[in-house]
């Protein structure tokens, strides 16, 4: 049957992959185009590439270097940051990416979620949806990186965007960001359970338990991380090792071995 | 790095799909792949690679409006040249399909394209990571170890007999995923999307057309 997937966010703030803490403060972290080359061969699943920068200042995206990444990159391929178009949509898709993930056009322009559908498949098209817990303390749609509170219920808007045919939803606490807490599972939890389409965990994974919890505590189709992925040599093979010794059904690379490593709760060998 | 030259690769670009990635894994592979833009290019190639994302009669009026169909029907089943479909360019093989209405295939494997008959708790396509589960034998998975894994995106798949079958696929049931007759190969995943399995298999393939 269809594996589990673990599948690492990119957050690109010009040609360097930024830490994102609440997505207020960006961390520079490294090149690009090495952190696609070790990815590759560091056994992930596939991989999202979030153009923050083309999200705050609203400026198209950057095709070339999404070539760049395309071509040595023998994984699905998502891209985000700056879509707002089915004309800029078409252009990612030409540049070699396989997904196209829109998160405020899809709010303002709900429509562009099943245009979209329509024209390339809804297999390419995957909504990001960034939720806050408001002064009510409940849960809220929120866009402009995370700045902007829609009044939108995350439940009701899922339920929308599948209703829309988009193929996946990228789910992101913003709360939880660069917190290494752990995943809002019972935000995951809901949203998953509210829709057929797959929901993809993001925000705030701190410890390969996480991972693990995102699966059997939240029934997420698949998990992703930023930072935690960006620190440790061998970060995704060893979270695949994890997950796999929890009994959770991942597809394993066999060029790698998993079985005898001792890993720490951080994801260091030990 | 040494670039191999033993066979000519040429990629059919009928108007279905982006051939970027195609070409990046053959290139990555060490080859030199070209791609086949009109009928009269056919001809050189070695081994002929049919890609394609997208609907069957779409697909299907293309490869008739740009006058391929008769050619690569020579160049496979008279000349024998070594043929890859890789997902679409698998359906397309079959007598016939049901997406969309009823349209008719090369006809060059017998099978029907049906659409995958799902329980609700499955969702449709199929799209994910799976694994191959073998039938047989075959030249192009033996270089494959513990993980069978390959990456899939359909909603139809392509019902033959057993005998053309070297790999099924588990999704509510067992479906085709890989083909094998004589020159003729065909896969329903994505091979350049499959990370190392990929590009094993690729190799395989590859080889084997150099060496048979």
């Amino acid at each position: 049957m269809l594996k589990k997937r673990l599948i690492p966010c990119l957050i690109l703030k010009g040609d360097k992959i930024v830490q994102s803490i609440k997505f207020k403060r960006y961390l520079p972290i490294g090149q690009a185009n090495i952190a696609i080359e070790f990815f590759m061969n560091w056994d992930v699943d596939e991989i999202v590439l979030l153009d923050i920068e083309a999200s705050i200042k609203k400026t198209p995206p950057k095709y070339e270097l999404i070539n760049y990444f395309a071509k040595h990159c023998f994984l699905p391929l998502s891209v985000g940051g700056g879509i707002t178009s089915l004309e800029e949509m078409r252009k990612v898709l030409l540049a070699g990416a396989d997904k196209i993930i829109i998160n405020q056009a899809a709010v303002r322009f709900p429509g562009l979620i099943q245009e979209g559908a329509r024209v390339f498949g809804s297999q390419c098209i995957v909504v990001s949806i960034d939720v806050k817990i408001n002064a009510q303390q409940e849960y809220e749609v929120a866009i402009d990186s995370g700045k902007v509170l829609t009044g939108m219920d995350p439940v009701q808007w899922a339920k929308e965007v599948e209703n829309l045919d988009a193929g996946e939803i990228l789910l992101n606490s913003v709360d939880r960001d660069g917190t290494k807490q752990g995943y809002d599972l019972e935000l995951i939890r809901q949203v998953q359970e509210a829709v057929n389409i797959p929901v993809i965990a993001c925000g705030g994974v701190g410890k390969m338990s996480h991972l693990v919890e995102g699966f059997t505590k939240a029934n997420a189709h698949a998990v992703s991380a930023a930072n935690i992925f960006q620190y440790t040599e061998h970060s995704t093979i060893i979270a695949k090792a994890y997950l796999k010794r929890a009994g959770i059904d991942v597809r394993l690379d066999s060029q790698v071995k998993y079985d005898d490593i001792g890993i720490d709760e951080v994801g260091r060998i030990i | 790095m040494n670039k191999i030259s033993f066979s000519k690769i040429g990629i059919v670009n009928y108007g279905m799909g982006n051939l970027g990635s195609v070409v990046n894994v053959f290139k990555h592979l060490g080859h030199d792949p070209y791609i086949i833009l009109e009928p009269k290019d056919v001809e050189k190639a070695d081994v002929i690679i049919l890609p394609g994302v997208g609907a069957f009669g779409e697909a299907m009026t293309n490869l008739h409006e740009r006058r391929f169909v008769d050619v690569l029907s020579d160049q496979v089943l008279v000349k024998k040249k070594f043929f890859l479909g890789i997902c679409l360019g698998m359906q397309l093989l079959a007598e016939s399909s049901e997406e969309k209405g009823a349209h008719r295939g090369l006809g060059w494997i017998p099978g029907h394209v049906k659409k995958l008959n799902v329980d609700s708790s499955l969702r449709l396509p199929h799209m994910g990571w799976n694994d191959l589960i073998f039938h047989g034998s075959s030249p192009i998975y033996s270089s494959l170890s513990d993980s069978k894994a390959v990456y899939f995106v359909h909603t139809y798949y392509f019902d033959c007999d057993s005998k053309y079958i070297d790999a099924y696929v588990e999704y509510g049931k067992q479906v085709t995923a890989s083909i094998h007759h004589d020159n003729i190969f065909a896969v329903q995943y994505h091979p350049e999307k499959s990370h190392s399995n990929g590009l094993k298999i690729l190799s395989a393939f590859l080889q084997y057309t150099s060496q048979a």
